[in-house]
């Protein structure tokens, strides 16, 4: 029997899309999306981009009031979850009004990330970007003419400093990792990016952790010191998993789920940054901060919700960051220890035991598309098939 | 205000309003039209806001362009002479009236 009642906790793109899949599947049950936010969910990705240059927060909103209408999603904005009871399959809420229980049949936990807070002293005078509300304060914060650090050189951290540069602020970097995106991309990668931000004008101080904040700016593992009247805390997120935690679910590097997105308990599935699930390629448990993976993981969910069954995960995941001019796609994923091979300037391939794993390229859209095809699953793709591939 | 007809693949049509400098792919999704996706927000990183411009509109709308070429590899579902990503198409008064045609899918 399906379920007739799904609650969703998280209402970013991923939460949102659980709902949008559930109605398009022909789930004609209730629907509750839980955000803890207020106001309509939105896209996120934009906000360390465009929406720093245009500051169109309308164009971020995701779907509008009517569709919450139309297709009878209860949407509780300001929301927060405060425990999840498994035996009574209820989830207790805490949003404008009294506290209340609501029951589920199935439960979907879409509660993504949050950003680290790293042991630096002063922190309270660094800034975030991980909301809207965190993004517009960032755009007042550009207005003036000023001195701006970034601790970290993720891709946030990059794309707001490519985006300050740009508006003529002096900019400075710091990522404690010896290059620059080191978790994402290739060593490769990371060089071509690095020389491009110094290009720009960015002072990079890599391998230099920060290990305090104050009103002037931020002091460096190897006292050096970065004057700054504005600095950005960008060092990376941690998933929230704590509800889960609370509620005896298995949880490492979040919400761990099987190749279905179900948890350790079978009402219970997650998705997206939360979500720890086996990569399809290798079958390792891998966690993904991206919105292919989130909205991916939520058609699957719907799918299975409403139609009893589905196949397994099997999404090719991809990437993208703009830094500048320099738009960044990567298809598929590489694990630690792959090994990277320079194609041509700004493409790099990766592999591992089981041959090709990732592509990345710069402002590339043609090898990437191939490569993404290349990497579907049940495939096994070596360097000679991507450049077949690429020239053909 | 800009008015533009998608026309779903059933053949069902919806109208909608929306301002100059919208994209085509951002009046649907805010009008809650069925159909286009835009997954990645009009950053041109996806190709699920596939649509086929109709015959009459097809000189106003202009040329695709080289990575919108690239990125409609991806399309799920089949690119004609007429495909464009509907991100790509911002509304300007010459626009007025557009008509888009939708795939059957975009994923």
């Amino acid at each position: 029997m399906s379920p007739s009642r799904v609650v969703i906790v998280g209402a970013g793109q991923g939460g949102l899309q659980a709902a949008i899949s559930l109605r398009q599947s022909g789930f004609d049950g209730a629907i509750t999306l839980i955000g803890a936010e207020p106001g309509l969910p939105y896209q996120r990705p934009p906000l360390s981009k465009a929406y720093l240059l245009d500051g169109k927060a309308e164009a971020l909103t995701l779907r509008p009031e009517s569709f919450f209408e139309s297709k009878q999603v209860a949407y509780l904005p300001d929301t927060r979850v405060l425990e999840i009871d498994r035996q009574a399959q209820e989830v207790h809420l805490d949003g404008p009004g009294e506290a209340r229980r609501m029951g589920y049949d199935h439960l979907v936990l879409a509660t993504g990330t949050r950003n680290l807070r790293p042991p630096i002293d002063g922190l309270e005078h660094a800034c975030d970007l991980r909301t809207l509300a965190d993004a517009a304060r960032l755009r007042e914060a550009l207005a003036a003419p000023r001195r701006i650090a970034v601790i970290g050189g993720g891709f946030i951290g990059l794309e707001f400093a490519a985006v300050a540069r740009k508006l003529g602020h002096d900019v400075s970097v710091m990522e404690a990792a010896p290059r620059l995106m080191a978790r994402a991309v290739s060593p490769a990668m990371s060089r071509h990016f690095e020389a491009w931000h110094r290009a720009q004008g960015v002072a990079l101080h890599l391998g230099r952790a920060a290990i305090g904040v104050d009103a002037g700016g931020v002091s460096l593992d190897d006292g050096a010191r970065v004057e700054a009247d504005f600095v950005l805390l960008a060092a990376g997120v941690r998933p929230n998993t704590e509800l889960a935690e609370a509620a005896g679910l298995e949880t490492e590097n979040g919400v761990c789920v099987n190749a279905q997105l179900l948890s350790s308990d079978p009402a219970i599935s997650a998705l997206g940054d939360c979500a720890s699930f086996p990569d399809p390629r290798s079958g390792a448990m891998v966690r993904l901060e991206s919105v292919q993976a989130a909205t991916d993981h939520a058609r699957l969910i719907a799918a299975r919700i409403a139609k009893g069954a589905c196949p397994d995960y099997a999404a090719v995941p991809w990437f993208w960051s703009d830094q500048g001019d320099q738009k960044l796609q990567i298809a598929g994923f590489a694990g630690p220890g792959a090994t990277e091979e320079v194609v041509a300037d700004g493409l790099v391939a990766r592999f591992d035991a089981g041959g090709l794993a990732a592509v990345e390229t710069v402002n590339n859209a043609r090898a990437h598309m191939k490569a993404r095809r290349l990497l579907a699953p049940g495939g096994s793709a070596d360097l000679a098939a991507l450049k077949e591939a690429i020239a053909a | 205000m800009i008015r533009v007809t998608y026309v779903a693949h059933d053949g069902a049509e919806t109208v909608i309003e929306a301002e100059e400098g919208t994209s085509v792919m951002q009046a649907a999704v805010s009008n809650d039209v069925d159909g286009i996706v835009g997954e990645c927000g009009g950053s041109m990183m996806c190709a699920t806001c596939h649509c086929y411009v109709d015959e009459a509109w097809e000189a106003k709308t202009g040329q695709r362009s080289d990575d919108e070429d690239e990125m409609l590899e991806g399309a799920a579902s089949e690119v004609t002479g007429r495909s464009r990503l509907s991100c790509q198409i911002k509304l300007d008064p010459s626009l007025d009236g557009l008509v888009v045609h939708l795939p059957e899918e975009q994923l």
